[in-house]
């Protein structure tokens, strides 16, 4: 862990604490769904934890993210609030889109998440769209977009990454790359063996990371979000992880090798970073607060959403535009 | 106010015109799209902005509209105005992504967290022998969507009074403009805010008693050509401009059709689901008592053709329209 000695025990923790958060919400919302709770479907990140931590754990205030549709972690640890997530999830009148988006729509703008997003691909594009007001309204922050190594396929990709150079915009391509796209594997999507090589063609930096060390993470956005709200244009980061969970939950994710799929490997970044926390200067007992606080977080936000009313149907037409009085159909 | 008198003005220049004013007036308006910049634009529609306005607010893009749209919404989102120019109508088939599922729907989707103020423009219609991918009319497609609003200005009048509108509208708004008329002329009064057109406000074009006929886009012209024909037969028709597809005025279209009791309705894109489609059946639940079967005048249910001679087959023409109602009155 060469990059993580300068970054101080209390911010580590934080990052600790935030993959334990994204953790407790994952498995509340898995566990919602089997129970059958939580209508629709939900694509969870469990495993990747460390991504979405370290990622927006190296934001500030005022900087921007763009998500996909696995993208509860992002959402948490740029700050958007875990009640209003669940409540999202249980299609409740106080979830973040009012429960007319669900899990694939959840945004907190004045958090900077400007949300997820159902449509592969689109990610990068609205992301660019943001760098590009940053830089024209002259804001000295930064865009994340995350995707994924699939997204990586889309058209819009390339249009956008071209674009962000052509226009040197202050954005961080952030690709957490989890070994699967759907039903299957990188070596079906992915003509090379890093996307983070294909930064070459556009002209900037591109750089793989440990997506299992959440100290790698934060390093490596650290310093190309610094670069991103510099002036200094754009750049790629492609995070190595693995997705525990299948694409979706109850999916039997039979196109797993079986050792894979049991994780034999033992891939799981909230442990990478216990048994690292010493060199920290963490002691075990305060990973435990951390982790306690984090469940106890989310245990109050899962009461909380569980208990609220659904939408009423005079909701079904509100917000369809600006200013309303449309008035067809 | 009543400044500027009465000037005739060219439809490409109205274009121009209105982004000049809109891009002084707020400096949250940019301006993207393939050669909008230096260059000044293939017809000429975008000179002196770049000039005028700088690079960061007056952008070329790469050829990617998927991409460049996208980055549009992206940039709506978050405090800007986005203007964006799509050469042709029939290429908005590559950035149907961000303006379906991403423009109309964000507002909605997040729960009302944003909005999405910008106006893409973009050159459609037939009747420059431009062939199968670059004559298209899809106003239908997009105003089936909720989320979007659609105008079709025809005169230079309705151009810089419905651009200028779109881009302080606070949705998403597609301006679908016409290549055969970018060098046409028209009657422009008034300036600054006495040019604004209201989006979804139908324009009557001429007033009659016999018959009602709508004319969508650049069918205007032929429409009130028609009626010229018609009136020297004793037909007197009334035609109007629904100007916008989406707010559609049928509050106008309804009203014109319970006093003359007879409708038609013309336009370049094909019959079937189309907005020709959408304003019978919407007469038709009105319950208005009709002296004729209404009808429907398009083009057949076959790409636009490049030869001249097919080409003129393809579109309905003035002698078309007025046969059609000839028909329909004598019925
Ligand atoms: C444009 C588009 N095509 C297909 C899909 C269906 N789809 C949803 S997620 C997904 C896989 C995405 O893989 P990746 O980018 O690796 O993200 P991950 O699911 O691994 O997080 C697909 C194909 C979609 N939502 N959007
Ligand atoms: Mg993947």
């Amino acid at each position: 862990m060469a990059a993580s000695s300068s970054v101080a025990p209390e911010r580590a923790l934080a990052l600790y604490r935030t993959m334990c958060e994204i953790r407790a919400f994952e498995q509340a919302a898995v566990k919602g769904y089997r129970d059958g709770h939580l209508p629709g479907f939900i694509h969870v990140s469990l495993g990747q934890e460390a991504c979405a931590a370290g990622a927006c754990g190296a934001l500030v205030e005022g900087d921007l993210i763009t998500s996909t549709h696995r993208g509860h972690g992002h959402c948490l640890a740029k700050g958007a609030d875990p009640g209003r997530m669940l409540a999202e999830l249980y299609a409740r009148a106080d979830g973040y889109a009012k429960g007319r988006g669900g899990s694939m729509h959840i945004a907190d703008v004045a958090a900077g998440v400007l949300g997820a997003n159902g449509i592969v691909g689109q990610s990068m594009g609205l992301g660019i769209g943001a760098a590009l007001s940053l830089q024209v309204r002259g804001q000295p922050n930064c865009v994340v977009a995350f995707f994924g190594e699939g997204a990586s396929g889309t058209g819009i990709a390339h249009e956008a990454m071209n674009m962000a150079a052509l226009w040197n915009l202050g954005i961080v391509f952030f690709c957490e790359s989890n070994r699967y796209a759907e039903l299957s594997p990188y070596d079906t999507h992915v003509s090379v063996p890093d996307v983070a090589g294909r930064a070459a063609a556009y002209g900037f930096t591109g750089v793989v990371v440990d997506g299992e060390d959440v100290m790698a993470v934060h390093a490596a956005v650290a310093e190309a979000a610094a670069r991103a709200r510099a002036g200094g244009g754009p750049s790629l980061i492609e995070a190595k992880t693995y997705r525990w969970h299948g694409h979706y939950e109850g999916d039997p994710q039979t196109y797993k090798p079986e050792a894979e799929r049991r994780n034999d490997e033992g891939l799981d970044p909230i442990a990478r970073f216990a048994r690292g926390a010493a060199a920290l200067g963490l002691d075990p007992a305060r990973l435990e607060g951390a982790r306690e606080e984090a469940e106890a977080r989310i245990a109050a936000a899962l009461a909380w959403a569980g208990s609220l009313q659904s939408p009423p149907a005079a909701a079904l037409t509100e917000d369809v535009y600006a200013g309303q009085a449309h008035g067809a159909g | 106010m009543r400044g500027r008198p009465m000037a005739r003005v060219k439809y490409y220049r109205a274009l121009n015109r209105a982004l000049h004013e809109e891009m002084a007036r707020d400096d949250r308006v940019i301006l993207l799209g393939e050669d909008v910049g230096a260059s000044g634009g293939i017809f000429a529609q975008t000179r002196g902005l770049y000039e005028t306005f700088g690079p960061a607010r007056v952008r070329d893009t790469p050829i990617a509209e998927n991409g460049f749209v996208s980055a549009a919404v992206g940039a709506a989102m978050t405090g800007l105005r986005p203007v964006v120019e799509v050469g042709f109508e029939d290429f908005l088939t590559c950035c149907m992504d961000p303006l379906v599922n991403q423009a109309a729907k964000l507002r909605y989707m997040l729960g009302g967290q944003v909005s999405v103020p910008m106006l893409l423009y973009t050159f459609g219609g037939g009747g420059v022998n431009a062939g199968p991918q670059h004559s298209q009319s899809l106003a239908a497609w997009f105003a089936h969507v909720p989320g979007l609003k659609v105008v079709m200005p025809a005169t230079p009048r309705d151009v810089l009074g419905l651009v200028k509108s779109g881009i302080r509208d606070d949705n998403p708004v597609l301006c679908l403009l016409s290549k055969k008329l970018i060098g046409s002329t028209g009657e422009v009064t008034g300036e600054g805010d006495d040019t604004l057109v209201p989006l979804g406000a139908a324009d009557i074009a001429r007033q009659g008693r016999d018959a009602t006929l709508v004319a969508l886009g650049q069918m205007r012209a032929p429409a009130l050509a028609a009626a010229d024909l018609l009136a020297a037969g004793g037909i007197d028709v009334e035609v109007i401009d629904p100007r916008s597809a989406s707010p559609l005025d049928m509050v106008c279209i309804a009203a014109s059709v319970r006093r003359t009791g007879r409708l038609a309705v013309v336009q370049e894109a094909h019959a079937p689901c189309s907005l020709a489609a959408e304003i019978v059946a919407a007469i038709a639940e009105a319950g208005i008592a009709l002296r004729a079967t209404p009808r429907r005048i398009t083009p057949p249910f076959a790409p636009s053709p490049f030869a001249p001679q097919l080409e003129r087959a393809f579109l309905p023409d003035a002698e078309r329209i007025a046969s059609t109602l000839r028909d329909m009155v004598a019925a």
